[in-house]
């Protein structure tokens, strides 16, 4: 598959008042065209700061400090602003959790969708106007006309995460960035939302960067998943294989907490105990030991490589490793 | 494409009570006008200030004589001899007088205030955005302003300058403009950590756009109020220099300086309509811009929204 974005062994790094901290490491992956891949973890895994990082959002204390990131092979890590702003909201875009507060609460919708569409297609006023309308209405909004002029507080959850995908949608992107774009939903506009992510994806063949925590989510959406824990990549596979043959404790650990309806009642919800190390605390060895059920004496020595364990289902735990440890050794940094 | 998700109207929109009352839709700007409308106080201030700011504009057709047109002196007010507020000193028409000294009044007052109010955008804006060394310099600065005696600042200037309408509005608008920088810095800095900030910067905005079209919108609304106080502030600062003999100079009116005419002993206890009048109209038109002023906070704070 013809990759759209690469991002190789990137590492991230903010300044802070006790000296840098890396809170991404490691994260190494491309999106093919058309294909939808998401990102999972708990809060604080560094999956957030990974789309900041491609969207050049890092701010004055963060920057890319290993590895690099490229959009059909430019390399974006390097760009000045300018030529930034013109990638941002035209090749990538961005859609956020909280529709609620990505709109600019005192310009209507239709000059916020108007504005972006006069800036990177070069339409006049008019046409530009039509355009957002048009958009509008490819996104489900019937009342495109009205809604164009009404304020963002006018407006529900689920209406203007309709108009922030009109919004993302109309530059015509080859990268869209979904920050957890139904977790502020309700359960029904839930679907809704990511049904029409679905087909404006196969419409316009733009690749999908999904950032969730709800795995419900991920098998509606996703092709591929990329497992984050402590700021690097844990797993990697394609969707079915991920569900049924996860091999990383961290990923089994999250799909055991899904709640599912029906099944042994009475019975407790799994959660995986503690939580993600800080990154100015991260252990020496593999980085999950410590919730880690099947801890063993080399996880807490040893940092564990990303292997493949086969048909690009790539792994990183000493577990998996262990019957092929003769042949390939090493890899630890 | 064929199972296109078209929402119906009633499901997802808080807004649109119902389709009679359009108005109610436009929400922001309009939903203030109206409020600021309902507000008793504030209507009655921006009546009254519209009809000092038509008085100002059309003086020439109102004013019944030529406000330096000299002829006898301290002729006392009478319905039937011509001079509706009687004559001062020099013989010229007191009501003239008065009505052209509000177009050296209110464009003292707005045009102080339109420049100091620039000022203290463009620097308050670039310092809350920007932060840093910057921020702190313009910080320093807006210090070290505030901490000048204003009106003796201000007599320097315009000595120095030399006492001209022009040179009494550079004055007042240079020296402003503090007050507004730290409202709109304030602003500013909470204004660009919202979410929609980052959003506009993920679409591909400049910095300069960002800036001034989407977060300076939205931290306006306190300067608005506080540019009204700083018209009447304004007024009274004109008319106290005038008063002190370096505001707008004789022979042209202005009600500051109608009022040092009237300073002598026998003016102040025999003849009330050399000073009375211009005095009434310095208070109609600061007590109308304060009224305005008040609507406008009370309008536009989030809490008095009903």
């Amino acid at each position: 598959m013809e990759a759209v974005l690469e991002v190789r062994q990137v590492q991230v790094t903010f300044k802070t008042e006790k000296g840098e901290i890396a809170p991404v490491e490691n994260v190494d992956f491309q999106l093919g065209k058309g294909e939808t891949i998401a990102i999972v973890g708990e809060s604080g895994s560094g999956k957030s700061v990974t789309t900041l990082s491609i969207m050049g959002l890092l701010g004055k204390a963060g920057r890319v400090s290993r590895g690099y990131i490229s959009l059909h092979g430019r390399e974006l890590t390097g760009l000045s602003a300018k030529e930034l702003n013109r990638i941002r909201g035209n090749d990538i875009s961005m859609i956020f959790q909280e529709p609620m507060s990505a709109l600019n609460p005192v310009l209507t919708i239709g000059h916020q969708l108007s504005e972006q569409i006069r800036k990177h297609r070069g339409l006049g006023r008019k046409e530009a106007r039509a355009e957002g309308e048009a958009m509008l209405r490819r996104v489900g909004i019937a009342r495109a006309e009205s809604i164009m002029r009404e304020y963002p507080f006018a407006l529900s959850g689920g209406m203007l995460q309709r108009v922030m995908i009109a919004m993302a949608m109309s530059c015509n992107p080859k990268v869209l960035i979904a920050d957890e774009p139904t977790t502020a939903l309700d359960v029904t506009i839930q679907a809704q939302i990511l049904r029409l992510m679905k087909e404006l994806k196969k419409e316009f063949g733009t690749s999908i960067l999904l950032i969730t925590h709800d795995m419900n989510v991920v098998a509606e959406m996703a092709d591929r998943v990329i497992v984050m824990y402590g700021g690097e990549v844990v797993e990697e596979a394609d969707v079915f294989q991920l569900f049924d043959h996860h091999r990383h404790p961290y990923t089994k650990g999250l799909l055991e907490c899904i709640p599912q309806i029906g099944s042994g009642k009475g019975e407790r919800l799994a959660a995986i105990p503690g939580s993600v190390p800080l990154p100015q605390h991260m252990p020496r060895g593999c980085r999950f030991q410590d919730r880690c059920a099947h801890v063993m004496d080399k996880c807490r020595e040893q940092h564990p490589p990303l292997k493949d364990a086969g048909k690009g289902h790539k792994v990183r735990c000493w577990l998996t490793c262990e019957g092929k440890e003769g042949e390939e050794n090493g890899g630890t940094p | 494409m064929s199972d296109k998700t078209v929402l119906t109207d009633g499901e997802n929109s808080r807004s649109s009570s119902s389709p009679a009352a359009p108005a109610e839709l436009d929400g922001g700007w309009k939903q203030l006008a109206r409020r600021f409308f309902r507000h008793r106080l504030a209507g009655a201030g921006l009546i009254l200030f519209a009809l000092l700011a038509l008085m100002a504009l059309f003086a020439p057709l109102i004013a019944p004589f030529d406000p330096y047109a000299i002829g006898r002196s301290y002729q006392p007010p009478s319905w039937t001899g011509g001079h509706l507020l009687g004559t001062d000193q020099s013989g010229r028409d007191v009501l003239s007088r008065l009505i052209y000294a509000s177009r050296v009044s209110l464009s003292v007052g707005v045009g102080a205030v339109a420049i100091y109010v620039a000022i203290g955008t463009l620097v308050g804006a670039v310092a809350g955005y920007f932060g840093g060394w910057i921020d702190s310099l313009a910080m320093r600065a807006t210090d070290v302003f505030m901490s000048f005696p204003y009106l003796m600042v201000i007599l320097v200037m315009v000595s120095v300058l030399g006492p001209s309408l022009g040179n009494i509005i550079l004055a007042l608008g240079l020296l402003g403009w503090p007050s507004v920088a730290r409202l709109i810095r304030g602003g500013v800095l909470s204004v660009k950590e919202k979410e929609y900030v980052k959003a506009g910067i993920a679409l591909g905005y400049s910095t300069p756009r960002l800036l001034f079209l989407h977060i300076l919108p939205n931290v306006l609304a306190p300067v608005l109020v506080n540019a009204t106080f700083g018209i009447a502030v304004a007024i009274i600062t004109e008319a106290s220099l005038s008063f002190l003999g370096m505001g707008v100079q004789p022979p042209t009116a202005s009600w500051g300086n109608m009022l040092i005419e009237a300073q002598s002993f026998s003016t102040l206890s025999g003849r009330p309509w050399l000073w009375v009048p211009p005095s009434c109209m310095i208070i109609i038109a600061v007590i109308s811009i304060n009224f305005m002023g008040d609507g406008l906070r009370d309008v536009m704070d989030p809490k008095g929204r009903r």
